[in-house]
């Protein structure tokens, strides 16, 4: 089988498009890991956020930058965010299994949790969005050559406003897992892609989300750009008996703790 | 008063390239109808440590309006052309370019320099980059700016968009390398 079979699945040909082996990846990966883990041990901070220059994911390397990010004190436009209304977004556009004809293949699933800020407080009102895979592992998209079936009832896409207490809510459909062409035989853990608003815009967060007990985790180096396991387990799902419905979807629950809002505290919220 | 970090924040994770139907929209890139009186363009290309222009990266721009207000209007996926929302969003094109319809952000206070919020995401960005779009004109005004004064002179030209003869902007981006953008860092976040 061998190197021509995935030829064109999710191809992105460039400089980046490595041929390591995943032994190779992975034991890139191990260093890198222990590494951190000694640091953590001589009283370096943890890292609660993925290394932006981390070589076993090839595409970063040439793309992180290379020179600390400037500490800066946020000023007048990036204290507040966009403004999003019912007028933007649909509240049926939650639901990722209704946006065609027929029902898409695969097993539905509902996906629930709360958005908070640092402080624990709910984000309210606020954008977010999802996009994935569908039950076979292909996007519709047409950089994505994976050969796998199209499902012509699976866009894998959502929007919906949190609410009052920051919860959001989307009914879907469990993506696959997909090969892709980082290193011979690389394969995703299955995910979903969140896109999240604060109240702030240096709260803006661009995610992904794992279902639990994944056997891919170890093997990903996108999942393992994150050095620190517990930062790690915080993106993976839970499974969540109650969020289940009866002969109709299996559920999961997953919140999101978005960094520290930086705008002062208006009294009424100080309130809640 | 800043609030305590009790949680720690949830990890962010590389935008990848599919993206496709879920982040673009229509008219995503015009804050305005292009065209209409004070409309500019806001453009320019996207690299990586090569120089070369990458195809995939995604930015979204957040700014003040002409008068140096704060927009707080709904509308920003759904435009009707005319409300000016303060939010846009581009794809970059196969050959790395973005172009936004917008107009020249207005100081937000006396004196202050007037910038454009820009936020990048691509495929082998593991995280988000915020940095800022400066107007080039009022060097009394980017003098005094804390940010800019706080860099080397050739790292603070990086952060300053060049004028062009039609009134529009061109701002352009090195993820690395010798003309490495300032990216920003915020406390908390």
């Amino acid at each position: 089988m061998e190197e021509g079979l995935f030829q064109d699945s999710h191809v992105i040909e460039g400089p980046d498009s490595a041929q390591a082996s995943q032994d190779e990846i992975s034991s890139e990966i191990r260093e890198i890991h222990s590494s951190y883990r000694k640091g953590i041990e001589d009283g370096l901070p943890q890292e609660t956020q993925p290394r932006r220059d981390f070589a076993p994911y090839r595409s970063s390397i040439l793309r992180h930058p290379t020179k600390d990010l400037h500490h800066a004190d946020p000023e007048t436009i990036e204290l507040w965010s966009p403004a999003f209304g019912h007028q933007d977004v649909h509240a049926l556009e939650s639901d990722l299994t209704i946006q065609h004809n027929g029902e898409p293949l695969g097993e539905r699933i509902i996906v629930k949790g709360r958005v908070l800020d640092g402080a624990g407080r709910p984000v309210r009102n606020q954008l977010v969005e999802i996009w994935q895979a569908n039950s076979a592992g292909r996007y519709i998209h047409k950089r994505d050559q994976h050969p796998a079936p199209i499902d012509p009832n699976f866009t894998g896409v959502g929007r919906c406003l949190t609410s009052d207490d920051g919860s959001y809510e989307f009914t879907t459909i469990k993506p696959g897992p997909y090969p892709w062409k980082n290193h011979y035989n690389a394969w995703r853990p299955a995910h979903i892609h969140f896109s999240l608003f604060g109240t702030d815009f240096t709260q803006r967060l661009v995610t992904q989300m794992y279902f639990p007990g994944d056997p891919l985790f170890s093997l990903d180096p996108i999942y393992q750009t994150i050095t620190d396991a517990r930062a790690r387990d915080a993106l993976v799902a839970t499974y969540d008996h109650s969020v289940t419905a009866h002969e109709w979807a299996t559920g999961y629950t997953w919140d999101i703790v978005l960094s520290g809002s930086n705008r002062t505290w208006m009294e009424d919220e100080d309130a809640e | 008063m800043t609030p305590e970090q009790k949680l720690q924040p949830t990890p962010a994770q590389t935008i990848g390239p599919f993206y496709g139907y879920a982040l673009p929209f229509d008219r995503d890139s015009q804050l305005l109808a292009p065209g209409l009186p004070g409309t500019i363009r806001l453009h320019g290309t996207v690299r990586d440590g090569d120089g070369e222009p990458i195809p995939d990266a995604l930015l979204e721009i957040w700014q003040a309006d002409a008068a140096g207000n704060v927009p707080q209007e709904p509308g920003s996926l759904v435009r009707d052309g005319y409300t000016f929302t303060g939010w846009g969003r581009a794809a970059v094109d196969g050959a790395g370019n973005y172009t936004f319809t917008t107009v020249n952000p207005g100081a937000t206070e006396e004196g202050a320099a007037p910038f454009i919020s820009l936020l990048i995401f691509g495929r082998g960005l593991t995280n988000k980059l915020h940095t800022r779009i400066y107007l080039p004109e009022n060097e009394d005004a980017l003098a005094r700016d804390r940010l800019l004064a706080s860099l080397p002179p050739e790292r603070r030209s990086t952060l300053i968009a060049e004028r062009e003869a039609d009134g529009g902007l061109r701002f352009d981006i090195s993820l690395q390398g010798a003309n490495e953008t300032v990216f920003l860092s915020f406390p908390g976040a």
